[in-house]
Protein backbone atom coordinates (compact mmCIF):
# COMPACT_ATOMS: atom_id res chain seq x y z
CA UNK A 1 0.00 0.00 0.00
CA UNK A 2 1.33 3.01 -0.77
CA UNK A 3 0.69 6.58 0.66
CA UNK A 4 1.94 10.26 0.71
CA UNK A 5 2.15 12.76 3.26
CA UNK A 6 1.91 16.08 2.17
CA UNK A 7 4.02 18.70 4.01
CA UNK A 8 3.26 22.70 3.27
CA UNK A 9 5.62 25.37 5.26
CA UNK A 10 4.43 24.85 8.80
CA UNK A 11 3.11 21.67 9.07
CA UNK A 12 4.29 19.83 11.91
CA UNK A 13 2.83 16.54 12.25
CA UNK A 14 4.14 15.71 8.89
CA UNK A 15 6.83 13.06 9.90
CA UNK A 16 4.16 11.41 13.06
CA UNK A 17 1.93 10.72 10.11
CA UNK A 18 4.54 9.27 8.16
CA UNK A 19 5.80 7.56 11.22
CA UNK A 20 1.92 6.00 11.91
CA UNK A 21 2.03 4.91 8.10
CA UNK A 22 4.95 2.76 8.00
CA UNK A 23 4.49 1.38 11.07
CA UNK A 24 1.26 -0.06 9.74
CA UNK A 25 3.13 -1.34 7.09
CA UNK A 26 2.46 1.70 4.42
CA UNK A 27 5.19 3.03 2.00
CA UNK A 28 5.48 6.30 2.27
CA UNK A 29 6.52 8.98 0.19
CA UNK A 30 6.57 13.03 1.68
CA UNK A 31 5.51 15.19 -1.05
CA UNK A 32 5.66 19.35 -0.99
CA UNK A 33 3.80 21.47 -2.02
CA UNK A 34 4.69 23.20 -4.74
CA UNK A 35 4.75 19.72 -6.43
CA UNK A 36 1.93 19.42 -9.50
CA UNK A 37 1.95 15.41 -8.97
CA UNK A 38 1.72 13.69 -5.73
CA UNK A 39 2.14 9.91 -8.03
CA UNK A 40 0.54 6.74 -7.90
CA UNK A 41 -0.66 6.18 -4.64
CA UNK A 42 -3.53 4.55 -2.63
CA UNK A 43 -3.83 7.41 0.39
CA UNK A 44 -2.97 10.85 0.48
CA UNK A 45 -2.25 11.83 4.10
CA UNK A 46 -2.88 15.80 4.81
CA UNK A 47 -0.89 16.10 8.15
CA UNK A 48 -1.50 19.07 11.41
CA UNK A 49 0.14 21.56 11.57
CA UNK A 50 -0.02 25.67 11.15
CA UNK A 51 0.16 25.33 7.37
CA UNK A 52 0.64 28.98 6.31
CA UNK A 53 0.63 30.06 9.58
CA UNK A 54 -3.08 30.05 9.69
CA UNK A 55 -2.98 33.28 7.46
CA UNK A 56 -6.23 33.69 6.25
CA UNK A 57 -7.83 31.15 7.85
CA UNK A 58 -6.92 27.79 8.49
CA UNK A 59 -5.85 25.84 5.30
CA UNK A 60 -6.73 28.34 3.36
CA UNK A 61 -3.51 28.74 1.54
CA UNK A 62 -2.59 25.32 1.95
CA UNK A 63 -5.77 24.07 -0.12
CA UNK A 64 -4.76 26.63 -2.90
CA UNK A 65 -1.46 25.37 -3.44
CA UNK A 66 -0.24 23.29 -6.70
CA UNK A 67 -0.57 20.05 -4.32
CA UNK A 68 -3.98 20.40 -3.20
CA UNK A 69 -4.96 20.12 -7.24
CA UNK A 70 -3.06 16.61 -7.57
CA UNK A 71 -5.04 15.87 -4.09
CA UNK A 72 -8.29 16.67 -5.98
CA UNK A 73 -7.28 14.22 -8.86
CA UNK A 74 -6.44 12.04 -6.49
CA UNK A 75 -9.90 12.09 -4.93
CA UNK A 76 -11.82 12.52 -8.14
CA UNK A 77 -10.09 8.95 -8.94
CA UNK A 78 -11.74 7.47 -6.26
CA UNK A 79 -8.36 7.45 -4.09
CA UNK A 80 -8.40 8.03 -0.48
CA UNK A 81 -7.42 10.94 1.91
CA UNK A 82 -7.00 11.01 5.28
CA UNK A 83 -6.96 14.76 6.51
CA UNK A 84 -5.99 15.23 10.07
CA UNK A 85 -6.44 18.75 12.42
CA UNK A 86 -5.01 21.11 9.89
CA UNK A 87 -5.25 18.22 7.54
CA UNK A 88 -9.49 18.41 8.19
CA UNK A 89 -9.12 21.98 7.44
CA UNK A 90 -7.68 21.85 4.38
CA UNK A 91 -9.82 19.23 3.13
CA UNK A 92 -12.74 21.52 4.32
CA UNK A 93 -10.93 24.00 2.53
CA UNK A 94 -10.57 22.71 -0.95
CA UNK A 95 -13.97 21.25 -0.84
CA UNK A 96 -13.11 17.49 -0.32
CA UNK A 97 -15.05 17.81 2.87
CA UNK A 98 -18.25 19.86 3.85
CA UNK A 99 -18.68 22.12 6.72
CA UNK A 100 -16.16 24.31 8.13
CA UNK A 101 -13.60 24.25 11.34
CA UNK A 102 -14.54 27.52 13.17
CA UNK A 103 -12.87 29.15 16.72
CA UNK A 104 -13.47 26.95 19.38
CA UNK A 105 -16.30 28.44 21.64
CA UNK A 106 -14.34 28.83 24.13
CA UNK A 107 -11.59 30.56 22.37
CA UNK A 108 -8.62 28.52 24.20
CA UNK A 109 -6.64 26.41 22.05
CA UNK A 110 -6.92 22.96 23.88
CA UNK A 111 -4.28 20.40 23.99
CA UNK A 112 -5.02 17.67 25.47
CA UNK A 113 -6.53 13.76 25.54
CA UNK A 114 -10.28 13.75 24.86
CA UNK A 115 -12.79 10.60 24.95
CA UNK A 116 -14.23 10.03 22.04
CA UNK A 117 -16.96 7.84 20.23
CA UNK A 118 -16.40 5.59 17.11
CA UNK A 119 -19.85 6.88 15.42
CA UNK A 120 -19.50 4.31 12.34
CA UNK A 121 -17.02 1.39 11.74
CA UNK A 122 -18.62 1.41 7.78
CA UNK A 123 -15.22 2.72 6.07
CA UNK A 124 -11.65 1.88 5.57
CA UNK A 125 -10.69 4.13 8.26
CA UNK A 126 -12.93 3.04 10.83
CA UNK A 127 -13.59 -0.65 10.11
CA UNK A 128 -10.99 -1.58 12.91
CA UNK A 129 -13.13 -0.05 15.18
CA UNK A 130 -17.01 -1.47 16.68
CA UNK A 131 -19.31 1.25 16.31
CA UNK A 132 -20.07 3.10 19.58
CA UNK A 133 -16.84 2.11 20.88
CA UNK A 134 -15.20 5.21 23.32
CA UNK A 135 -11.64 5.77 22.69
CA UNK A 136 -9.40 8.69 24.01
CA UNK A 137 -7.28 10.35 21.50
CA UNK A 138 -5.06 13.59 22.01
CA UNK A 139 -6.10 16.63 20.68
CA UNK A 140 -4.47 20.33 19.71
CA UNK A 141 -6.46 22.88 18.01
CA UNK A 142 -7.62 26.90 18.23
CA UNK A 143 -9.94 25.95 15.02
CA UNK A 144 -11.45 22.49 15.74
CA UNK A 145 -15.58 23.69 16.06
CA UNK A 146 -17.08 22.00 13.15
CA UNK A 147 -19.41 24.06 11.89
CA UNK A 148 -22.46 23.10 8.79
CA UNK A 149 -25.55 24.12 7.79
CA UNK A 150 -28.57 22.01 8.57
CA UNK A 151 -28.91 20.52 5.55
CA UNK A 152 -25.30 19.31 5.90
CA UNK A 153 -25.37 18.16 9.11
CA UNK A 154 -28.48 15.66 8.50
CA UNK A 155 -27.16 14.45 5.03
CA UNK A 156 -23.77 13.53 6.98
CA UNK A 157 -26.22 12.19 9.68
CA UNK A 158 -28.14 10.67 7.42
CA UNK A 159 -25.70 9.09 5.52
CA UNK A 160 -23.86 7.82 8.07
CA UNK A 161 -21.06 10.05 7.62
CA UNK A 162 -20.23 11.38 11.03
CA UNK A 163 -16.70 9.48 11.90
CA UNK A 164 -16.00 10.33 15.31
CA UNK A 165 -18.05 12.05 17.94
CA UNK A 166 -16.74 14.00 20.81
CA UNK A 167 -17.69 12.68 24.88
CA UNK A 168 -17.28 15.87 25.73
CA UNK A 169 -17.64 18.48 23.42
CA UNK A 170 -15.02 20.82 24.84
CA UNK A 171 -14.94 22.90 21.08
CA UNK A 172 -18.60 23.65 20.52
CA UNK A 173 -18.65 21.76 17.41
CA UNK A 174 -22.08 20.91 16.13
CA UNK A 175 -23.96 17.58 16.91
CA UNK A 176 -20.04 17.17 18.98
CA UNK A 177 -18.76 15.79 15.01
CA UNK A 178 -15.14 15.25 15.22
CA UNK A 179 -14.31 13.93 12.40
CA UNK A 180 -16.46 13.29 9.02
CA UNK A 181 -16.25 11.11 5.94
CA UNK A 182 -16.87 12.36 2.06
CA UNK A 183 -19.61 11.00 0.51
CA UNK A 184 -18.24 7.56 -0.88
CA UNK A 185 -16.39 6.99 2.29
CA UNK A 186 -12.92 7.31 0.79
CA UNK A 187 -11.88 10.88 2.59
CA UNK A 188 -12.07 11.09 6.40
CA UNK A 189 -11.24 14.53 7.91
CA UNK A 190 -10.91 14.44 12.01
CA UNK A 191 -9.60 16.72 14.20
CA UNK A 192 -8.13 14.52 17.27
CA UNK A 193 -4.12 13.20 16.59
CA UNK A 194 -4.91 9.07 16.09
CA UNK A 195 -0.97 9.20 14.57
CA UNK A 196 -0.14 10.58 17.96
CA UNK A 197 -1.83 7.32 19.68
CA UNK A 198 0.14 4.94 18.01
CA UNK A 199 2.77 3.57 20.43
CA UNK A 200 2.23 2.80 24.25
CA UNK A 201 5.15 4.45 25.09
CA UNK A 202 3.82 7.80 23.84
CA UNK A 203 0.42 8.58 24.29
CA UNK A 204 -1.72 5.22 23.94
CA UNK A 205 -2.61 3.40 20.76
CA UNK A 206 -5.97 3.66 20.43
CA UNK A 207 -4.98 5.61 16.92
CA UNK A 208 -3.71 2.09 15.88
CA UNK A 209 -6.58 0.41 14.61
CA UNK A 210 -7.69 3.02 12.23
CA UNK A 211 -3.85 2.77 10.51
CA UNK A 212 -3.53 -0.92 10.73
CA UNK A 213 -7.35 -0.81 9.30
CA UNK A 214 -6.66 1.49 6.59
CA UNK A 215 -3.49 0.11 4.88
CA UNK A 216 -4.76 -3.71 5.58
CA UNK A 217 -7.71 -2.24 3.48
CA UNK A 218 -5.92 -0.84 0.71
CA UNK A 219 -3.40 -3.53 0.28
CA UNK A 220 -6.01 -6.41 -0.11
CA UNK A 221 -7.63 -3.77 -3.24
CA UNK B 1 -7.26 51.24 -7.92
CA UNK B 2 -8.14 50.52 -4.55
CA UNK B 3 -10.82 48.26 -3.53
CA UNK B 4 -11.75 46.67 0.46
CA UNK B 5 -13.40 43.61 0.88
CA UNK B 6 -15.14 43.17 4.42
CA UNK B 7 -15.79 39.37 5.05
CA UNK B 8 -17.92 38.83 8.09
CA UNK B 9 -19.23 35.59 9.45
CA UNK B 10 -22.99 34.44 7.95
CA UNK B 11 -26.08 35.68 9.83
CA UNK B 12 -27.15 32.91 11.86
CA UNK B 13 -23.28 31.37 12.53
CA UNK B 14 -22.27 31.65 16.18
CA UNK B 15 -19.67 34.10 16.37
CA UNK B 16 -17.16 33.37 19.70
CA UNK B 17 -14.99 35.84 19.22
CA UNK B 18 -17.83 38.40 18.98
CA UNK B 19 -19.79 36.89 21.71
CA UNK B 20 -16.34 37.65 24.00
CA UNK B 21 -15.65 40.62 23.22
CA UNK B 22 -19.29 41.86 23.76
CA UNK B 23 -18.56 40.28 27.45
CA UNK B 24 -16.03 42.24 27.94
CA UNK B 25 -17.65 45.46 26.90
CA UNK B 26 -20.11 45.04 29.21
CA UNK B 27 -17.77 44.30 31.88
CA UNK B 28 -16.11 47.71 31.11
CA UNK B 29 -19.55 48.92 31.92
CA UNK B 30 -20.56 49.69 28.51
CA UNK B 31 -23.92 49.26 28.98
CA UNK B 32 -26.83 48.15 26.17
CA UNK B 33 -24.58 45.91 23.14
CA UNK B 34 -26.56 43.55 22.49
CA UNK B 35 -24.56 42.14 19.46
CA UNK B 36 -21.32 42.26 18.32
CA UNK B 37 -19.57 40.48 15.29
CA UNK B 38 -16.17 40.75 13.98
CA UNK B 39 -14.60 40.38 10.45
CA UNK B 40 -11.70 41.31 8.63
CA UNK B 41 -11.21 43.63 6.04
CA UNK B 42 -9.07 43.26 3.04
CA UNK B 43 -7.64 45.87 1.36
CA UNK B 44 -6.65 45.39 -2.25
CA UNK B 45 -4.71 47.39 -4.59
CA UNK B 46 -5.45 46.32 -8.00
CA UNK B 47 -4.34 47.42 -11.65
CA UNK B 48 -6.74 50.04 -12.82
CA UNK B 49 -9.74 49.26 -14.42
CA UNK B 50 -10.06 45.62 -12.51
CA UNK B 51 -13.31 44.89 -12.70
CA UNK B 52 -15.79 44.19 -9.96
CA UNK B 53 -16.53 40.38 -11.22
CA UNK B 54 -13.46 40.26 -10.76
CA UNK B 55 -12.89 40.85 -6.98
CA UNK B 56 -15.93 38.88 -6.81
CA UNK B 57 -13.90 35.49 -8.51
CA UNK B 58 -11.33 36.90 -5.88
CA UNK B 59 -13.65 36.33 -2.92
CA UNK B 60 -15.22 33.34 -3.84
CA UNK B 61 -11.89 31.82 -4.93
CA UNK B 62 -10.32 32.59 -1.65
CA UNK B 63 -11.46 35.55 0.33
CA UNK B 64 -13.83 33.95 1.86
CA UNK B 65 -15.03 30.55 3.02
CA UNK B 66 -18.74 30.84 1.71
CA UNK B 67 -19.39 28.03 3.92
CA UNK B 68 -19.70 30.47 6.88
CA UNK B 69 -18.92 34.06 5.63
CA UNK B 70 -20.50 36.38 3.31
CA UNK B 71 -18.41 39.52 1.68
CA UNK B 72 -18.89 42.61 0.51
CA UNK B 73 -16.97 44.54 -2.26
CA UNK B 74 -16.61 48.18 -1.69
CA UNK B 75 -14.32 50.59 -4.23
CA UNK B 76 -12.83 52.85 -3.47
Amino acid sequence: MKAAVLVFPGSNCDRDMAVALRAAGADVTMVWHKDAEIGDVDLVAVPGGFSFGDYLRCGAIAAKSPVCQALKRHVDRGGYALGVCNGFQVLTETGLLPGALMRNAGLKFVCRTVPLTVATSDSAFTQGYNAGRSIALPVAHHDGNYTADAATLSALRDQDRVAFTYGDNFNGSQNEIAGVLSENRRVLGMMPHPERAVDAATGGTEGLPLFRGLVQQLADA
Amino acid sequence: MKANVHVMLKDGVLDPQGEAVRHALGALGFEGVHGVRQGKVIALDLADGTSEAKIKEMCEALLANTVIESYRIELL
